[in-house]
C-alpha cells in the first residue's frame, strides 16, 4: 500500500526536453514510474526519454491518458505550468521547479482551492513509494519497501533520515518531499491525514525545519486526529533570527515566529518526540515499530 | 527571500507612484549633505542609509537645525558602523512637522497563502512590538491575489484601523496604491512606518520599506539594478558567496559547514552545537554540485577568519559523489600545507566511486553524518587549546 504514487500512476513530464526534466524521466522509469508522455510548448510530435512530447499537457492527458504531472520547467514559467497542469483535470501535479516567485505561488494557491488537483512542492524533491514508483529527483536506491511514512521540507535531510531508516531494515510506505517554500500545495496536515488513512503506514517520520507556523497547525492536527505514532525532527535550532537558511521559507521572523524551539514543543505538547539527532528519529521508529 | 532596497531608493519608487514623500537628497559626503540641507532647508533629518531596524535609536538618525549641527550630523554619521553595517550615503531630508503618525504596509501572509493590507493608527514605533503587544491596534484585509485589492477593502482596513475620516481618503488612496506597486514589483514587504499626518491633514511618507522577492528579479530589471547598488555595504564574505552563487549565511563560530540541501545544512550546523562545537557559517553548494562548486566552496570557508577546522557532508541524490571527491582534491592539492582540518561525510549517489577517488592524505574521511560532526568539533577544539 501506499498514497498519492503506484505503479499504475500515469505520468506527463512538463519540461521533460529540458536537461533535467529528460534526465529525471529517464531516471524515474527506470526505477518502474509509468512516465506516459512530455508536454512543451513547440515540441510537440518529437520523442523524448522514448515517450511521445505533446504542446500542451490537455493533449498529453487526452492521448495517453495521463493522471498526473511532474514539473521540471525554469521558474519564470513554472507558475504557469502549475496553472496549466491545474486546468488539466490531473489527480496528482508535483512541481520540483525551485525559485518560482511567490507572488506566482499567490495565484497558483488561489486556483488550487478552485480544483481537484492536488500539489506537491514546489521546490521539493518530490515522492517515491519504494518497489513501486517515483515522481521527482529522489534517489530511488536509498529506499526500502516497508511500513513507514515520511514527509519532509527538505530533499537531502529526508535522504538522511531514509537512510538511517533503511540501515536498520526499516522500510517505507512513501515518502513524500513537500518543498521549502512560503507557499506550497500539499503540507504537514495534509500528508499527515493521508498516511493516517493508510493502513499500511505504522509509524510516521515528519521533519520541518524553522520558519512559518506549519509545524505547529501539524501538531495540533496530531493531537487530535493521528493515532499512528509520529516521531519529529526540526532543522535549524541554531539559525539566527532574520536569516533565510537557503530554503525561502526558512527564516526565523524578527518578531520570533518560526522558531526550532516553538516547533519542537508543540510536536512534544502533542506527544510527538523530536530528535536531536536524525540518528535519534530512527531510535524512535524503531522503538515504535517494536 | 527577500531583497531589501534603501531607504532613498524606496522612496524614489513610491515617489514615482503617486505617494507624498519629504523633499530629500542622497549624499555620500560631509560637504555634499550640507549642500544638500541648504537647498532643502532647516530643519532636515540626516539619515544613514543602510538595511537595518532601530537607526534612530542607533545614533544613524539626526534632526539637525544649521548648517554647523548637519556638518556635524554627516560627519557623525558617514563611516560609522551601524549593527555591523558601514555607513556609505545618508538622506538629507526635509522635516516633517507632524501631529500624528500612522502605519501602512503590505505583505504575504504565508500561512494564509495570500497578500494582506495592514493599517494602524499607533505608526511611528517598531510595527512588530505592537502587533505582539497590542494586536487589535492593526487593522488587516486579506487581499485575493487573482483580483487585487478592491477599493472597498482599502476603505475598509483604513476605517477598521480608527483612522480620522478627514484623512480616510487619502490614507485609503496611499495602501491602494502601495498595493499596486507591491504587486507590480513583486514585493515581498511594502511599508511606509510612519505615514506622516500634518496639521493640515496632509499624509506624507516619512519612511519607505520595499523588500522584492529575489526569485522574482528576472523580470524586474529597474529594481536588480538597484540591488546591485544596495548590496555594496554588506558582508565581505556574504558578497563572495553571491559571486559564486552560494546560499551563504555567516555565523559567529569556528567550524565551517559545507553541505548540499538547506534542510540538511542546517542540520549539520545544529549537529556542531549539539556535540557542543560552534558553527561559522552555512553553506549551501545546491543540488547537482560539480567539481569547480566544490572548491569553490572550500575556498570561501578557508577565507573566514574564524574557522578552524571543515566538515563537508553530502548526501548525493543529483549531486555525485565522484565529482564531490575530485572538487575536493582539486582545491587541497593546491596547499603545500591544508590551512584547516577537513573532515569529509560522502553519502548516497556515487559515494563509493568518491571514496575512492578521495585522496586521504589531504581530508579526513568519516561514514556518518554524527562521527564527522564530532570529528570536525574535536579538531576545532584542538585549534583553540594551542
Amino acid at each position: 500500500m501506499s498514497v498519492l504514487v503506484d505503479e499504475d500512476t500515469r505520468v506527463v513530464v512538463q519540461g521533460i526536453t529540458g536537461g533535467e526534466g529528460k534526465f529525471h524521466a529517464e531516471q524515474m522509469m527506470e526505477y518502474g514510474t509509468n512516465v506516459v508522455a512530455g508536454a512543451v510548448p513547440g515540441k510537440g510530435g518529437q520523442e523524448a526519454a522514448g515517450v511521445p512530447v505533446y504542446d500542451t499537457v490537455h493533449e498529453a492527458v487526452e492521448e495517453e491518458n495521463a493522471d498526473t504531472s511532474v514539473i521540471f520547467v525554469p521558474p519564470a514559467f513554472a507558475g504557469d505550468a502549475v496553472f496549466e497542469s491545474l486546468d488539466s483535470d490531473l489527480d496528482l501535479a508535483v512541481a520540483i521547479t525551485e525559485g518560482i516567485p511567490t507572488q506566482d505561488m499567490a495565484r497558483v494557491n488561489k486556483r488550487l482551492s478552485e480544483t481537484d488537483t492536488r500539489l506537491i512542492g514546489p521546490n521539493c524533491p518530490g515522492l517515491i513509494t519504494p518497489g513501486e514508483a517515483k515522481l521527482g529527483i529522489l534517489p530511488g536506491n536509498i529506499f526500502s519497501e516497508g511500513n513507514v511514512g515520511l514527509v519532509s521540507r527538505s530533499g537531502t535531510l529526508t535522504y538522511q533520515v531514509v537512510d538511517s531508516l533503511t540501515n536498520r531494515g526499516i522500510g517505507q510506505t512513501t515518502a513524500i518531499g513537500i518543498g521549502g517554500d512560503p507557499i506550497i500545495g500539499t503540507d504537514f496536515v495534509d500528508a499527515l491525514e493521508l498516511f493516517e488513512d493508510d493502513p499500511e503506514t505504522e509509524a510516521i517520520v515528519m521533519c520541518g525545519e524553522i520558519g512559518g507556523e506549519d509545524e505547529e497547525e501539524a501538531a495540533a492536527f496530531i493531537d487530535d486526529y493521528v493515532d499512528t505514532p509520529v516521531a519529529g525532527f526540526i532543522a535549524g535550532r541554531t539559525a539566527p533570527p532574520g536569516k533565510r537558511m537557503g530554503h525561502a521559507g526558512a527564516i526565523v521572523s524578527g518578531s520570533g515566529t518560526g522558531t526550532a524551539e516553538s516547533k519542537i514543543n508543540a510536536l512534544n505538547d502533542a506527544g510527538v518526540p523530536v530528535g536531536d539527532t536524525p540518528e535519534e528519529v530512527a531510535d524512535h521508529i524503531e522503538g515504535f515499530l517494536g | 527571500m527577500a531583497m531589501k532596497l534603501h531607504e532613498y531608493q524606496a522612496k524614489q519608487v513610491f515617489a514615482d507612484a503617486g505617494i507624498p514623500t519629504p523633499a530629500s537628497q542622497l549624499a555620500s559626503d560631509v560637504d555634499g549633505a550640507v549642500a544638500a540641507a541648504e537647498e532643502i532647508g532647516y530643519p532636515v533629518a540626516i539619515k544613514a542609509q543602510v538595511q537595518v531596524g532601530g537607526r534612530g535609536k542607533a545614533g544613524g538618525i539626526k534632526l539637525v537645525d544649521d548648517e554647523e549641527e548637519a556638518r556635524e550630523a554627516a560627519d557623525e554619521i558617514l563611516g560609522m558602523d551601524l549593527k555591523g553595517y558601514h555607513v556609505g550615503s545618508v538622506l538629507v531630508e526635509e522635516a516633517v512637522d507632524f501631529t500624528n503618525e500612522l502605519y501602512v504596509g503590505i505583505t504575504m501572509d504565508r500561512g494564509e497563502g495570500k497578500p494582506v493590507a495592514m493599517v494602524s493608527t499607533k505608526g511611528g514605533v517598531d510595527i512588530e512590538q505592537v502587533a505582539e503587544d497590542d494586536p487589535d491596534a492593526i487593522a488587516r484585509e486579506h487581499i485575493d491575489p487573482a483580483f487585487g485589492m478592491h477599493p472597498y477593502q482599502a476603505r475598509k482596513a483604513v476605517y477598521d484601523a480608527g483612522v480620522d475620516q478627514a484623512i480616510a481618503r487619502d490614507v485609503s488612496s496611499v495602501l491602494t496604491t502601495l498595493y499596486q506597486l507591491w504587486d507590480d514589483r513583486d514585493g515581498a514587504d511594502a511599508e511606509i512606518n510612519p505615514l506622516m499626518v500634518t496639521a493640515d491633514d496632509e499624509v506624507i511618507a516619512a519612511d519607505a520599506v520595499m523588500n522584492i522577492d529575489e526569485d522574482a528579479l528576472f523580470r524586474q530589471p529597474e529594481l536588480a539594478e538597484m540591488e546591485a547598488e544596495a548590496a555594496s555595504t554588506g558582508d565581505e564574505l556574504e558578497q563572495k558567496a553571491d559571486e559564486y552563487g552560494f546560499d551563504y549565511v555567516r555565523l559567529d563560530g569556528n567550524v565551517g559547514i559545507i553541505g548540499n540541501g538547506a534542510g540538511l545544512v542546517m542540520t549539520t550546523l545544529d549537529l556542531v552545537d549539539h556535540y557542543g562545537g560552534e558553527p561559522a557559517n552555512f553553506l549551501d553548494v545546491g543540488g547537482g554540485a560539480k567539481a569547480e562548486r566544490i572548491a569553490n566552496a572550500l575556498d570561501m570557508v578557508f577565507s573566514d577568519d574564524n574557522v578552524d577546522s571543515v566538515v563537508f557532508n553530502i548526501f548525493g541524490g543529483i549531486t555525485r559523489g565522484d565529482e564531490v571527491a575530485k572538487g575536493i582534491n582539486e582545491a587541497l592539492e593546491q596547499f603545500d600545507e591544508i590551512p584547516k582540518p577537513v573532515v569529509v561525510r560522502l553519502a548516497g549517489t556515487n559515494w563509493e566511486e568518491g571514496m575512492e577517488i578521495l585522496n586521504e592524505d589531504l581530508v579526513t574521511v568519516e561514514q556518518t553524518l554524527e562521527s564527522a560532526v564530532q570529528r570536525a568539533v574535536e579538531y576545532a577544539g584542538e585549534v583553540n587549546d594551542q
